[in-house]
């Protein structure tokens, strides 16, 4: 490899690295992304130029068509669908290190045992990570509704990943003859889409951040075969920055991350749960906007319903009227709201919403007491006080927004039904809680009239 | 050539620089800094480069073709929607309200 090629890597490894940290930090991140890519048109131009290529004609096809619908797709998609599409791309890459350990194997990469189990084991989580990635993002479009659960069903993905490993042994320690390579990638892939097919929609989030690490922990390891090192440093730096993101996040829904992986939401409901007492109590939208209208302190709680409803903008609007009333208002957000950490601060981030009025749960816990009104807006797990309550819960001991600490509670909601757990929720049924049935959109626009008519 | 106990450092020492790079993010950044790091693990597109431009049987060529196709995906939608996500970020100084 020619000193420019390994000098312009360099160059793009401390460009990735820079980014990434500046990418960490509200006030720096929208020149974070622009680093980062930097480092990566400058390693993808150089790559041109190393010695003894050929077949450019096709990588030129590839890119622009692969960059094409890449582009046009990561433009038009909205931003409620965000997290399917980092799944998309994200198993993208994990196809792209299996597809590479797949050439190499083919090809011979020589007799080092090292560079061998590294091809190999790189080419098993890529392929998990790309298989297990697409399943991710069918079920988040919706076109995977239900959650796939039979009997033995753990025997059987145990079964099939015992199997992908003896072959991926005898791939790196007896031959790479093709059929050896091809049922070995055919396995590893049914590996990803059995492990990630029983894992309901309130998962996706930690299994998700969960590929992304592995994803480039696969890029690393095809950077040792390659001998490339922008491969490996890049890799690695995701693989590790990946696994401390899953686990911040298994760490706020307060479930392990083998919990997730091998446990089953919902699955659990053998226990008996408490009846909740109370009643539900509906209120009407011009009733909410007296009480907002004359608060002094108002928290927003958004959750994924606000998602669905595309009511960010409308919220806002809402909160805009109530602050130039002189009425206090901030954000909570729960750490899991949504279908991705963070993914609630994006919506709101789109409809305008300045960053420091949005708090997050350990910010906002201490404030719930003070606050007139809290408006939850299609959130339900993240503000079922059943999780500090009743230790049978699914949920128990996930930290919850303290909601039900507010003197008056509204929950604008679409029908009766219980959360994305499948778990009733006691703060709909307390004494200062309200309920406003209905469309997300449509309540906030007419809350909105009814408080320009004050 | 990166012999291997020198690849091992260099495993280590990004390990490392990963694991303190996120170290004290706000949850508010948690998911454009997974789609940016979703974007980082795109330089997959120099190996995949790399294995097309070696590739000799017609094999090689189309798994290589694919290799390429879907690193370049991975680069590019990544960044795309890394930008269009950091490009909300506003503090309420900025945007005047």
């Amino acid at each position: 490899m020619s000193a420019l090629v390994q000098t312009v890597y360099f160059v793009a490894a401390v460009l990735f690295i820079v980014g990434l940290k500046r990418m960490s930090s509200p006030k720096t991140a929208r020149g974070g992304i622009v680093w980062a890519g930097a480092g990566m048109l400058a390693a993808t131009l150089a790559t041109f130029f190393t010695p003894g290529l050929s077949n450019f004609g096709l990588m030129i096809a590839a890119i622009v068509i692969g960059g094409g619908i890449a582009y046009v797709s990561g433009k038009r998609v909205a931003m409620t669908d965000m997290p399917q599409m980092i799944a998309l791309y994200n198993g993208m890459g994990g196809g792209a290190a299996a597809a590479i350990a797949a050439v190499e194997l083919i090809k011979g990469i020589g007799h080092d045992p090292v560079v061998l189990v590294l091809a190999v084991l790189g080419a098993l989580i890529g392929a998990v990570s790309f298989s297990g990635s697409l399943v991710a993002f069918a079920k988040l479009q919706g076109w995977m509704k239900r959650t796939l659960r039979f009997p033995s069903q753990q025997a059987l993905n145990l079964g099939v990943f015992a199997a992908t490993v003896v072959f991926g042994i005898v791939l790196a320690a007896v031959t790479q003859s093709p059929w050896v390579v091809a049922v070995f990638f055919i396995l590893a892939l049914a590996v990803g889409v059995l492990m990630t097919l029983p894992i309901g929609g309130a998962d996706m989030p930690v299994v998700i951040s969960l590929y992304n690490a592995l994803t480039g922990l696969a890029v690393a390891f095809e950077g040792f075969v390659l001998n490339n090192a922008a491969m490996i440093i890049a890799g690695t730096v995701v693989g590790a920055a990946g696994t401390l993101l899953t686990q911040l996040m298994a760490r706020a829904m307060n479930r392990p991350i083998s919990n997730v992986l091998f446990g089953s939401f919902g699955a659990v409901s053998g226990v008996e749960e408490e009846a909740v007492e109370g009643s539900l109590k509906p209120i009407d939208a011009a009733d909410v906007a007296v009480m907002m209208a004359y608060a002094n302190k108002v928290v927003i709680v958004p959750g994924y319903g606000m998602a669905v409803a595309q009511a960010q903008h409308k919220i806002w609007e809402l909160a805009k009227q109530l602050i130039d009333r002189g009425v206090k208002v901030s954000f909570a957000i729960h750490p899991v709201a949504g279908r991705m950490p963070g993914h609630m601060n994006v919506l709101l981030a789109e409809a305008g919403v300045p960053y420091d009025l949005i708090f997050d749960l350990e910010e906002i816990n201490p404030d719930f007491p003070n606050a007139d009104v809290a408006l939850v807006i299609g959130a339900n797990d993240v503000v079922n006080p059943v999780a500090r309550t009743n230790p049978d819960s699914p949920i128990y001991g996930m930290p919850i927004l303290d909601v039900d600490k507010a003197k008056n509670v509204v929950v604008i909601k679409r029908g009766k039904g219980a959360g994305f757990s499948g778990i009733e929720n006691a703060l709909f049924y307390k004494d200062n809680t309200r309920m406003l049935y209905g469309d997300g959109q449509d309540m906030a626009t007419k809350l909105i009239q009814a408080v320009k008519s004050f | 050539m990166i012999e291997g106990i020198t690849a091992l450092y260099i495993f280590m020492l990004a390990a490392f620089t990963g694991y303190e790079v996120i170290g004290r993010v706000p949850v508010i950044l948690h998911t454009p800094l997974m789609s940016g790091s979703n974007f980082v693990h795109g330089i997959v597109l120099v190996g995949a480069m790399v294995a097309l431009g070696h590739a000799e049987t017609g094999a090689e060529q189309v798994i290589g073709f694919v290799a390429v196709l879907l690193a370049v995906m991975n680069a590019v939608g990544g960044y795309v929607v890394t930008e269009r996500m950091l490009e909300m970020f506003k503090s309420s100084k900025e945007s005047g309200g």
